[in-house]
């Protein structure tokens, strides 16, 4: 359990990352760590180099733009648990990040470590593609950014190129004053990797009708997948139409079979679960005014 | 690679090959054996040191990564020579501990809930030590332990170090 022999080396800025990454094809990024020094210490990757990002003012930072929020990259998941902007603007990350991992590993992961990484039962790539996030990239060329939902290809797989960062995720924020989320996850123990992840987000008008919903299942398929409920606006979200979107939208749901759980459970799993979000994500709007803030 | 780091309030460095985890630096630059090797991929939580005030796997990190920071070891939880910290002593009272391994993991993850959280719940202390594995008390005693330490901690009335990355942790007495 002892890592190969590599170079380590700290740049001060980003060009700088993304110029030693683009220059050097067995070069790795690092940041938290929590995902790819076991591998190193397995001995599954043995990189000729290591680009410590982690103190890189640039991917630092959680900030406020016109209908999203920036999460910078090396954002460490135990911060953006707390982070009071998250909370209030972004509640599906908030509710999703006691699931990741232990409270030791959060203190170290951060947010853009586990886009990039790209588990398909991971949860922060869940909610990336269920809010419709965009990916922001630093590359040699500079700056740029594209759907997470054309980020993730594969498990741990992504559409990223040779002397590529992420430098942070932009998480769209929901206009509605009553907005309600909901998630739930089988593993087989606490903070494991999920089997089935489901992530939703409602928002409700005055009278408690559907203005907008999305829907998202991780651990399915070979990639986190957004599912199309778009049926449930205007309905109050009765069981019935929930059902009926559920079904609708997990009809050829891709999933996979492995060691742990067959497609089929995976399948009738994704459809409770699906389910169960989108209801808790009712209760969890209904409880707010339709005035309050958020 | 030269490494500074500051362990347990004082200020050490060392030359350090980058693929040298922090947890066997601890052991065989700083001859501080109380962070234990178990898994040495992130499982157990045996090797939990505090970063800063927080706990972490340092099996999980290189010692070049920790450059500059604060490390906090079990080593450095007592307030002197011969004495234990209120919550060592509570696992001792409680019988928190049988063979002791996972121990040192188990206190400073106690540790680091107890310092920003004065009355955990239950749930807190389980999820605290979630990423701590035990294989001989069953974590009932441990439970117990990290309870028993809390409700002294309050009863102790000594205003505890406020939680912050900008301060050295140091434990109530």
């Amino acid at each position: 359990m002892k890592p190969a022999p590599f170079d380590y080396v700290r740049p001060d800025t980003l060009a700088e990352a993304c110029a030693l990454l683009a220059g050097d094809e067995d070069a790795r990024l690092i940041a938290g760590g929590q995902t790819l020094v076991p591998m190193l210490a397995m001995r599954l990757a043995r990189p000729a180099r290591l680009i410590d990002i982690l103190r890189l003012p640039e991917l630092a930072g959680i900030r406020e733009e016109r209908g999203a929020v920036v999460v910078g990259a090396t954002t460490r998941q135990a911060h953006a648990e707390r982070d009071p902007v998250i909370r209030a603007s972004v509640p599906m990350l908030a509710r999703v990040l006691p699931w990741v991992g232990h409270p030791p590993t959060r203190n170290r992961g951060t947010v853009g470590g586990s886009i990039a990484n790209a588990d398909p039962s991971a949860e922060i790539p869940l909610v990336a593609v269920t809010l419709g996030a965009d990916i922001m990239l630093a590359t040699p060329d500079g700056p740029t950014s594209m759907p997470a939902d054309d980020f993730f290809i594969g498990p741990m797989l992504t559409t990223i190129g040779l002397g590529e960062c992420v430098s942070a995720i932009r998480f769209p924020v929901w206009p509605q004053p009553r907005i309600g989320v909901g998630f739930f996850e089988i593993s087989a123990r606490r903070s494991d990797f999920a089997f089935v992840a489901a992530a939703a987000q409602v928002a409700l008008d005055e009278e408690g009708r559907c203005l907008d919903a999305a829907l998202g299942v991780g651990g399915v398929g070979d990639r986190p997948l957004p599912l199309d409920v778009s049926s449930l606006v205007g309905t109050e979200l009765d069981a019935a139409s929930i059902a009926e979107a559920v079904n609708a939208a997990s009809d050829n749901l891709e999933a996979m079979s492995d060691l742990h759980a067959s497609a089929a459970y995976r399948r009738r799993v994704a459809r409770v679960l699906c389910i169960r979000a989108l209801e808790q994500a009712r209760i969890n709007a209904s409880a707010k005014s339709a005035k309050g803030a958020r | 690679m030269k490494v500074d780091l500051r362990i347990n309030g004082v200020n050490r460095s060392a030359d350090i090959e980058p693929r040298k985890t922090l947890l066997d630096a601890l052991r065989e630059n700083f001859l501080l054996n109380g962070a234990h090797a178990g898994c040495e991929h992130g499982v157990c939580g045996a090797c939990t040191v505090l970063v800063d005030g927080e706990p972490v796997r340092s099996c999980l990190m290189f010692a070049v990564q920790a450059d500059g920071y604060e490390i906090t070891t079990i080593e450095g939880l007592a307030p002197a020579p011969g004495e234990l910290s209120v919550i060592q002593d509570a696992f001792c009272e409680t019988h928190g501990l049988q063979c002791g391994y996972c121990t040192p993991g188990m206190i400073l993850a106690a540790h680091a809930l107890l310092q920003h959280t004065v009355t955990p719940t239950r749930e807190d202390i389980v999820e605290a030590i979630s990423g701590n594995i035990c294989r001989c008390t069953g974590y009932g005693q441990i439970i117990e332990a990290v309870q028993f330490a809390a409700d002294r901690l309050r009863k102790a009335n000594t205003p505890r170090p406020h939680h912050g990355a900008d301060k050295p942790v140091v434990e109530a007495k």
